[in-house]
C-alpha cells in the first residue's frame, strides 16, 4: 500500500489523535453515555486504519506491531472473563461492586440525573476490558490485510517483509 | 419411506405453525412487556447504571457478551492463521 499525497498526511496528522481519544471516551464512559467497548474500539480501530491507508503500510508498521496487539487483545479477553469470574462468591458475572459505597460504587438516583463516572460497579471495568480486545483486534485485522494486499501486488518477487 | 417421513414432519410442523397463527394476539395489541418493565424500573437502583442497554448487556445478559467477545476473538486468531507466513 503506496503512502498518499502531502494533503491526506497532514490532515492525519493533525486529527487521528482527536479520533483516538473520542473513541476512548466512548469505551469509558459507556456507562453513563450511548455506546461502550465494542463501539469505542471499532472508532480506535478506525483511527488505526486511516493511519495506515494515508501513510503506507511501511510507515504505519513502526507505530503498530501486530504481536504487541496481539498481546493486548488476549489480555482484554483474560481481563473480562477475571472479572467475570471475581463476583463467583454469588454467581457468575454477578455485579459484587454496584452500590457497595467503595471503587465505582456510588448509589445513583433513580430518573433523569447529571451521571456520576464512579458508578455502575463492574461496567466500566468490563466495557475497558472489551474495548482494549476490540481496538486490538480489528487493529491485527488491518495490519495484516494491508500486509496481504502488498504481498499480492509483489506476486513474482515473493517478497514478504513481515 | 424417506416421502412418508418427511411428509409426517410436514404436517407437524405445520400443524404446530397453524395453531401458534391461530393462538396469536390480535393485531394491535402490544406483546408482553414485564420484563422490559422490569429493566425500565429497577435496572438503575439495581445496577448504579444511567445507561441501562449497557446494564443490560454487560449484567443481566453477561453470557452473551462473554459469547461475544469470544467469537471475535476466534475470528480474530482465524484471522492471524489465513494470513501467516507460507514461504521465507
Amino acid at each position: 500500500m503506496k503512502e498518499m499525497s502531502k494533503i491526506v498526511k497532514n490532515i492525519t496528522k493533525l486529527v487521528y489523535g482527536f479520533i483516538i481519544i473520542f473513541g476512548f471516551y466512548v469505551i469509558v464512559h459507556g456507562h453513563l453515555t450511548p455506546g461502550g467497548g465494542f463501539q469505542g474500539g471499532a472508532v480506535v480501530a478506525s483511527a488505526f486504519a486511516l493511519l495506515l491507508i494515508s501513510y503506507g503500510q511501511l510507515e504505519a508498521k513502526k507505530l503498530l506491531k501486530v504481536d504487541i496487539f496481539s498481546l493486548l487483545e488476549s489480555c482484554g479477553l483474560t481481563a473480562f472473563i477475571v472479572i467475570a469470574f471475581l463476583g463467583l462468591g454469588t454467581t457468575f458475572f454477578y455485579n459484587f461492586l454496584a452500590n457497595s459505597g467503595g471503587w465505582f460504587g456510588n448509589a445513583v438516583t433513580p430518573g433523569i440525573n447529571p451521571g456520576d463516572m464512579n458508578t455502575a460497579g463492574v461496567l466500566p471495568l468490563m466495557n475497558m476490558a472489551v474495548g482494549l480486545e476490540v481496538f486490538a483486534g480489528l487493529g491485527i485485522i488491518v495490519l495484516l490485510m494491508a500486509e496481504g494486499a502488498e504481498y499480492t501486488n509483489k506476486e513474482g518477487e515473493h517478497r514478504n517483509d513481515r | 419411506m424417506k416421502k412418508i417421513v418427511f411428509g409426517i414432519a410436514f404436517i407437524l410442523f405445520f400443524s404446530f405453525m397453524l395453531v401458534s397463527a391461530i393462538n396469536m394476539r390480535p393485531f394491535g395489541e402490544p406483546t408482553f412487556s414485564e420484563m422490559d418493565d422490569y429493566f425500565i424500573k429497577n435496572a438503575q437502583s439495581e445496577v448504579g447504571a444511567n445507561n441501562v442497554v449497557t446494564s443490560i448487556v454487560f449484567d443481566y445478559r453477561g453470557f452473551d457478551t462473554l459469547g461475544e467477545a469470544t467469537v471475535l476473538f476466534t475470528t480474530i486468531s482465524g484471522i492471524i492463521a489465513l494470513f501467516r507466513r507460507v514461504n521465507k
